[in-house]
């Protein structure tokens, strides 16, 4: 590296890290990093544990109550309970960015009014289903 | 004052001319996985706790194997250009970020397949 590009690296203006000391935590930025965890953990978990239970229904019932079977230990259920929460929050985040991709709803209050709203009714939506899938309900 | 890394202009990284397609690839699979999704959602209310044969009767009908397909196409190809752009935000070493970029692509296409595989032999067995 010459000293004029080392000098010019060194000039470069950074953006601050959104979490950090830098700024107050707000709820749009915490909404925003909680998008991509969700997003990250959905991926890496939700995509296998839905192959390896399509590739168990599809091997016949033996393989396919060996997954259930797996599935209902409970480090597994808590994983299911995550992942139903992470499903939740993700889409209809989700869809409060594809909204905010039109142009709209960008105004600190409607964003916050919409985000309330993904946090209680993705919440609620978990507790429902586990809930209902618990047999509880 | 150029900003740029000399480097990465020779390379022509920084504007790899793919961004819109990228954007456009990201909410094009998110829209289509609004309904799929819900219809996932009503599937694992509909069969848990059913019995083996139950599951694979849902699965062996056309509107179900369908709409099956549809969802891993459009989940892993948001998967692929999600975890594409965390991976650019966080990791700017060499060869790391190009092994990582690699193996996501690898999960995607690894993923896909085995999904459809199955779903198919689900469908055939109807
Ligand atoms: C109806 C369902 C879904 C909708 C509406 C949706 C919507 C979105 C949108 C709009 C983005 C871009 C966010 C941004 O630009 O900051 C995004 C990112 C992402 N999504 Fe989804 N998504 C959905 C389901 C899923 C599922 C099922 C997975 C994984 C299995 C997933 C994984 C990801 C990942 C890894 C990212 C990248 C995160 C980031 O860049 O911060 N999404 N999603």
């Amino acid at each position: 590296m010459t000293e004029e590009t080392r000098k010019q690296r060194l000039e470069r203006p950074l953006s601050p890290y959104m979490i950090g000391s830098y700024y107050k935590p707000q709820l749009s930025s915490m909404l925003s990093i909680a998008h991509r965890a969700s997003g990250v953990f959905l991926s890496i978990f939700g995509a296998t544990l839905m192959v390896y239970w399509l590739v168990a229904l599809s091997q016949g019932p033996v393989a396919y109550h060996e997954a259930l079977m797996l599935l209902s230990a409970w480090p597994a259920k808590v994983l299911l309970g995550l992942l139903c929460f992470a499903i939740y929050y993700h889409s209809l985040n989700g869809i409060r960015h594809l909204i905010w991709d039109t142009g709209r709803m960008l105004e600190i209050k409607q964003a916050n009014l919409a985000a309330i709203i993904v946090l209680i009714a993705s919440s609620t939506a978990a507790i429902v289903t586990v809930l209902i899938v618990g047999g509880w309900l | 004052m150029n900003m740029r890394n000399p480097l990465a202009n020779a390379r022509g990284h920084g504007s790899a001319k793919s961004g819109t397609e990228h954007w456009w690839g990201q909410r094009v699979s998110a829209l289509l996985m609004i309904p799929l999704i819900i219809w996932m959602l009503y599937t694992i209310i509909a069969i848990i706790g059913q019995p083996y044969q139950v599951v694979q009767v849902y699965f062996s009908q056309w509107i179900n194997s369908v709409l099956a397909i549809a969802l891993v196409l459009a989940m892993f190809r948001h998967i692929q250009l999600g975890l594409q752009v965390v991976i650019e935000d966080y990791v700017h070493s060499q060869p790391l970020e190009t092994i990582l970029q690699l193996l996501v692509k690898l999960f995607a296409l690894a993923g896909t397949i085995t999904a459809l595989l199955a779903i198919i032999r689900l469908a055939l067995q109807g």
